[in-house]
């Protein structure tokens, strides 16, 4: 019975003892370092808080959040959208009636992107675009933080092209193609009328 | 007619305080947990978020008063108001000062005490009429506990009671320092009624006071439902006990009475064992600090600084010790701290007799 009250209040005094050291221990601001730093969970004393947007753990700069796009390198190959688990990357693509040019590392561009559109809302930062893309033009960037007040704005419009430039080329391709069909449908005709 | 008009304006006063009082508490609670748990507590609104607590209250004035379709109406309506104006109450036999008391009752403490105890059946008529499993188990759990407690925390008080022979908490504060006409005893063998500070306060009249003291702390914990005794709120197994159901400014006034019911306790404690509002400086020689020090302006200083520390050790106690169980609280209270209280009563008597 002694023994219970005496454990008793020496127990209770070591838990006061601890919480009233913490209690004056919390003046020292938190020192943001980054998550690499040998002292990272190290830090016992003061404050555990970082008063987020005015402070910040440093992230890596080859930090894989955000998607980003360099739309001038990429030749709508098709491969993201096609990979993506979520299918959250939509893509349309124009033929071009000639090469259009060339991405930084060399590849010829045959195709517009009307439309290059990616759900951040779904995605789930798994990085198999930017694996399969052959250009290496889908990568994700250290970006992380992004609120919005629209969840539409979620979606990234990467296409440079307006809407009235995609409708001239697709009206181009089908010139072309119909020129095509009217040559093919020509040269029937000729062979036809050959034998 | 002009006494009416003081009455009103003591009330309005004594409401302003605990008003006050509330907002400067959950303010000071909330920073405490933070700094004890390596947190910041509020920051934003605000000097170091200073005003945080003023936003809340003006937020919950702005709440719909919703009354669940099931409630029995008239309970729920009225137990916010019965626990707030309980506690309230209590304050009227308080003494600041030398001069400066509401109302110097002769039946001061026992009035108190019967009045806190009113409160109780609020926190019964709050939880009953929410109609809700939650609020009624942590209603009927609050009860429980406030009405067990009160029998070690009544004997610690009587014990009190014993030694300075009466009821009036003014008569009881002004024994515990220089202005007492009778001798005032150090532990029964040195006369301090002339020295007064820290040796003339009752903890220090006779040791067992000092036991008793602890005893009427813990008790005033589990009375006032805080941590390790909150288990009628319990947030982790009940959602919130009593007031669960309630929003806008009658939740308010439930945690409001919570923060004046803190003072207050820590205030009769104080009346009671700590020297009240005497000074704790004692008169050295030819240093009359004890003389420099009583009055009624210091009166005010001293009550705030002693019932704020011991509000203060409430807080800290909460953020330490974890909850106690239903069965270890009633364990606590009817065979520890009931036969000790008792113990001490009778030693009170002895004390007085052989000794005073």
């Amino acid at each position: 019975m002694n023994n219970k009250v005496i454990n008793g209040f020496t127990t209770a005094w070591k838990g006061l003892s601890l919480t009233i050291r913490h209690l004056f221990a919390s003046n020292a601001k938190r020192k943001v370092i980054p998550a690499s730093d040998n002292n990272y969970f190290k830090q016992l004393e003061g404050t555990n808080t970082i008063q987020y947007p005015k402070q910040s753990i440093p992230v890596p700069e080859v930090g894989r959040y955000q998607l980003d796009v360099e739309i001038d390198d990429c030749i709508v190959c098709d491969l993201c959208a096609k990979i993506c688990p979520v299918s959250c990357i939509d893509i349309e693509s124009i033929k071009a009636t000639e090469v259009i040019g060339q991405t930084s590392d060399g590849s010829k561009k045959m195709l517009y992107a009307a439309k290059f559109d990616i759900d951040m809302a779904k995605c789930m930062y798994c990085g198999l675009c930017t694996i399969v893309c052959p250009t290496e033009c889908i990568v994700m960037t250290n970006q992380y933080d992004r609120t919005v007040f629209e969840l539409s704005d979620l979606t990234y419009k990467f296409s440079d092209m307006t809407a009235e430039e995609a409708a001239e080329k697709q009206a181009l391709l089908d010139k072309q193609l119909a020129e095509k069909q009217a040559a093919k449908l020509a040269a029937m005709k000729q062979k036809e009328g050959g034998v | 007619m002009s006494f009416y008009l003081t009455y009103f304006a003591i009330g309005i006063g004594l409401f302003a305080f605990s008003a006050v009082f509330a907002l400067v508490g959950v303010y000071a609670e909330r920073k405490v947990s933070a700094f004890i748990q390596d947190r910041l507590g509020p920051t934003e609104t605000g000097k170091f978020g200073m005003l945080q607590t003023l936003a809340d209250g003006l937020k919950l004035i702005q709440k719909e008063l919703i009354v669940p379709a099931a409630a029995d109406k008239l309970l729920f309506i009225m137990a916010p108001a019965i626990i707030f104006i309980a506690v309230y109450m209590g304050f009227a036999a308080m003494p600041w000062g030398p001069g400066l008391v509401p109302t110097s009752l002769n039946l001061g403490l026992y009035y108190i005490f019967a009045i806190i105890s009113i409160e109780t059946l609020g926190i019964l008529m709050a939880g009953w009429g929410s109609n809700n499993k939650y609020s009624i188990l942590g209603s009927m759990r609050s009860v429980a506990q406030i009405i067990s407690y009160e029998i070690p925390a009544g004997f610690a008080i009587i014990s009190v009671v014993m030694i300075a022979q009466s009821l009036n908490m003014q008569t009881i504060a002004t024994q515990q320092g220089i202005l007492s006409t009778e001798s005032v005893k150090f532990f029964g063998f040195w006369d301090v009624s002339k020295t007064g500070g820290i040796f003339a306060w009752n903890i220090f009249r006779a040791p067992h006071l000092l036991i008793a003291f602890v005893i009427y702390f813990i008790a005033s914990l589990a009375e006032s439902n805080r941590a390790p005794f909150d288990i009628p709120e319990a947030e982790s197994e009940l959602v919130a006990g009593f007031h669960t159901e309630y929003t806008g400014m009658r939740f308010a006034f439930v945690f409001f009475s919570e923060y004046s019911m803190m003072f207050l306790v820590s205030m009769i404690s104080v009346v009671l064992f700590l020297g009240a509002w005497n000074t704790p400086l004692p008169n050295i020689g030819a240093v009359h600090l004890a003389d420099w020090t009583t009055g009624n302006g210091w009166g005010i200083i001293w009550i705030l600084i002693k019932s704020l520390t011991l509000v203060g050790i409430q807080m800290w106690i909460r953020w330490t010790l974890p909850r106690l169980r239903v069965d270890q609280l009633m364990n606590l209270c009817w065979k520890v701290l009931t036969p000790l209280a008792f113990a001490c009563m009778l030693i009170s008597g002895i004390w007085r007799i052989v000794l005073m």
